[in-house]
């Protein structure tokens, strides 16, 4: 499996490590309950099929990528910067 | 059928007419008492002692594919009780103890070998927790003995001792534990489930979970309705899916473990032997075939198939290990569905529907769990109290932070077991 970094172009998996659902990017707000937390931590959807979790280019430039890909393929539909192609 | 050497020397003069298929193909009630979805180790297991145990015999399991065809059909054999943790220890300690009865109580030769398990140690701090470890399974009454770098060599001598990198210090022996014969685990209860009238319904999958007024009334099948009291679900790597039909979302990540097995070979190594410094575990079949695995490949997979990225590692942890390995060939490797909890730990619990009991969470230590989880997840169904050896596998465990059993040591979040 190969991974496109958008700074990097594509690389060998082994320069990933692999953090979970993307959806951990979106936090509680400040005020959310302790369930709301809870849930956020610890419930994943854990879908068979598409999905977008986050990667560390850590044998890279350090980026957070959000992959979107296959878990029963492992097809790889697109990978982005975290916080979007504009950050700088 | 009951089987026994008599009836092996009879069969064997009579030309093999006798023998029977070991369970019936019934079609699928419009009702049962119980609907056991998964049909899997632990499925039939909680079948069986339903029956057994609960004299509970209105018992339906259903499975999408064929009897055992999951992770029970796709491990590395390994049983043990050599956990450190108050949780885990009473239960694998239970579940040994079923391990060690099985075969008479399932008149089923399941092959079990208890040719000991060694878990090596390379450092002064290994030392120190494995003699922790051998602790605090001793005071739970199961056998452990912490061997120096001598008695180590005596026992195996065909690691290399010589290596400067991993310098082996020693190893912990938990005599007790060892192997079986996978497929035969899941064919014994089975057979034994079905023996005393439970439906075994294979090419049945559950499209959906009947709830009303926050009971469970049943499940939608592909070979029809099937209305149910109570439901239990037990089917591993794909727990995030079915539970989804009750809308439930769990606190599970699938992953896949590879595993890899040489061709046959005379018997060298006696033992399960793990290496310490790195994941790497491997025993010799009855057949000859060295059995072998490493970690997960530490992303969401239901590839049932590895990256070789992984199997490379494990092949250089064999090779570091036991570097006569070298000479032999693997024959193939295959994956397992995982399905990872946050602290590393099962879950057997009841959810928040009246009748529908949850079992799940198994990460890599599902298959010398197989007695044990049915025989609690039965108890669980049958009485609608927890079983005292599996009393702490709550779910809510993650959501107040109390009882969890992280027995890495890494953190109670998903991605570090």
């Amino acid at each position: 499996m190969r991974l496109s970094c958008p700074l990097c172009g594509e690389r060998d998996r082994r320069e990933f490590t692999y953090q979970g659902a993307a959806a951990m990017v979106d936090r509680p707000a400040p005020g959310a309950t302790t369930e709301q937390w809870s849930d956020w931590l610890h419930l994943r959807d854990n879908p068979a099929g598409r999905t977008r979790d986050l990667w560390y280019h850590e044998a890279g430039c350090g980026a957070w990528l959000v992959v979107e890909r296959d878990t029963v393929t492992h097809e790889i539909f697109g990978t982005a910067l975290v916080g979007g192609d504009h950050a700088d | 059928m009951r089987f026994s050497g008599w009836r092996i020397v009879r069969e064997g003069l009579t030309g093999n007419r006798g023998w029977r298929p070991h369970w019936r193909t019934p079609d699928p009630k419009p009702e049962y008492d119980i609907v056991i979805i998964g049909g899997g180790g632990h499925g039939l297991a909680t079948a069986f002692y339903l029956a057994k145990e609960h004299g509970l015999l209105n018992v339906a399991v259903l499975e999408k594919g064929y009897l055992g065809g999951g992770n029970v059909g796709r491990n590395t054999t390994i049983v043990r009780a050599n956990y450190n943790l108050p949780g885990n220890s009473e239960f694998y300690s239970h579940s040994l103890k079923l391990w060690e009865g099985m075969e008479q109580e399932l008149n089923f030769n399941t092959m079990m070998s208890q040719r000991g398990v060694l878990n090596l140690f390379h450092s002064d701090g290994q030392r120190d927790y494995a003699a922790r470890r051998g602790n605090s399974m001793r005071l739970q009454g199961d056998d452990a003995e912490l061997l120096d770098r001598e008695q180590v060599r005596a026992m195996v001598p065909y690691l290399d001792f010589d290596t400067a990198r991993f310098p082996i210090y020693g190893g912990l022996f938990h005599a007790r534990g060892g192997t079986a014969r996978h497929d035969a685990v899941a064919w014994g209860y089975a057979r034994g489930a079905d023996a005393r009238g439970v439906d075994l319904i294979q090419n049945c999958e559950v499209t959906g979970i009947d709830i009303a007024g926050g009971r469970v009334q049943g499940v939608q099948t592909t070979r029809g309705a099937i209305r149910a009291r109570k439901v239990g679900i037990v089917v591993a790597g794909r727990s995030s899916q079915v539970a989804a039909l009750a809308g439930m979302r769990l606190p599970i990540e699938s992953h896949v473990l590879q595993a890899f097995v040489t061709e046959g070979l005379k018997p060298c190594i006696d033992h399960v032997v793990t290496f310490g410094m790195g994941h790497f575990y491997i025993s010799q079949s009855d057949k000859g075939g060295l059995v072998f695995g490493g970690d997960l490949d530490f992303y969401a997979s239901y590839a049932a198939r590895g990256n070789l990225p992984m199997a490379e590692h494990v092949m250089e942890a064999a090779m570091t290990l036991m570097p006569m390995i070298g000479k032999a060939r693997v024959l193939r490797s295959w994956g397992g569905i995982m399905d990872m909890s946050p602290d590393g730990s099962p879950i057997i619990d009841r959810t928040g529907i009246e009748g529908l009991y949850l079992n799940c969470g198994w990460c890599y230590g599902g298959f010398k769990a197989v007695p044990g989880s049915g025989f609690s997840f039965a108890h669980l169904i049958a009485t609608d109290r927890p079983h005292a050896p599996a009393a702490r596998f709550r779910l809510d465990r993650f959501a107040t932070g109390r009882g969890l059993m992280d027995e890495e040591g890494t953190g109670a979040q998903h991605n570090l077991h």
